[in-house]
């Protein structure tokens, strides 16, 4: 197995704090983050309508690649040979309750759809995929903590077999507005940081 | 009428998310769906829940919808006839 990849970019997001390659690109640590995420958004020029429908998790994932991706000059027209790896602990939880309050109560029963969607986490590789085009691989996993040896192991997989040009892997997790975080990286040929795990946690912990 | 139909337009950009719109970005005529708003199927869902929710209107058929939803003219006189709240 070809374990020569490097990791070529990677984003945090966490504590209302989003950072690209370990500088900060945008900071608001006075706000709930609702409006956090909305307004990192903006900052972004992502100009994707469809975001402000999103659950919080997929917010999170799909700011966390947009920031990515968007410096990959991908084709708008052909498909991106670029597999998705994500992992987190919480699945979709936050939006679990959301729906599990809206059917709580039998006098008042009125499951709302457009939350009913998001009750899946592989949901927010859906919406990444769908903006750039990507129909490769994609897989959600659920650990109890952050799993660098699996995410390193199905990566160098993945491109060894040739299932995918590039991977976005890494970890986003929301449990509630006080506890997320988006880990995410680009793993490819190019890149200066080798990927092995011990890199791969120092950015997670970076 | 014209109270429903403002009230309308503020629900649906409340309930469906369309944050960078404003009531006066939506004509009583414009089509919700297709070129108009451009509203997906997940939208026509929410909306069958608000009519539902709101107006006491239950929609059995979600093909009825088709029409109804057409635009906020033809939403407003529906649930003008059909409401129960």
């Amino acid at each position: 197995m070809n374990t020569n990849y490097h990791i070529k970019s990677f984003c945090s997001i966490k504590n209302n704090q989003v950072s690209l390659n370990g500088s900060v690109v945008y900071k608001d640590e006075e706000n709930s983050f609702s409006q956090f995420i909305k307004a990192a958004y903006k900052q972004q020029n992502s100009k994707y309508p469809k975001f402000f429908k999103m659950d919080n998790l997929s917010k999170l994932a799909f700011l966390a690649a947009d920031i990515l991706l968007k410096n990959e000059n991908l084709s708008k027209e052909k498909e991106n040979n670029i597999a998705i790896v994500f992992s987190n602990k919480s699945s979709s939880l936050d939006t679990d309750r959301k729906h599990q309050e809206s059917i709580q109560n039998k006098e008042s029963y009125f499951p709302s759809p457009a939350v009913f969607v998001y009750t899946l986490p592989n949901i927010c590789i859906g919406e990444i995929s769908i903006k750039y085009k990507l129909y490769s691989e994609n897989s959600f996993f659920i650990f109890d903590s952050f799993n660098a040896t699996h995410l390193l192991t199905y990566t160098n997989s993945l491109l060894s077999s040739n299932k995918a040009n590039q991977v976005l892997c890494g970890w986003v997790e929301f449990d509630d507005e006080n506890n997320y975080q988006a880990f995410l990286y680009l793993v490819s040929t190019k890149g200066t940081t080798k990927h092995n795990k011990q890199d791969i946690i120092k950015l997670y912990n970076t | 009428m014209d109270a429903l139909k403002q009230e309308l337009k503020e629900n649906i950009i409340e309930q469906l998310n369309l944050e960078d719109m404003t009531t006066e970005d939506i004509a009583n005529d414009d089509m919700l769906f297709g070129d108009g708003l451009g509203l997906d199927s997940i939208d026509a869902l929410e909306l069958i829940v608000m009519l539902d929710k709101s107006y006491g209107i239950k929609l059995t058929d979600p093909k009825e919808g088709r029409s109804i939803f057409e635009s906020i003219n033809t939403m407003a006189a529906y649930i003008t006839e059909h409401r129960s709240k």
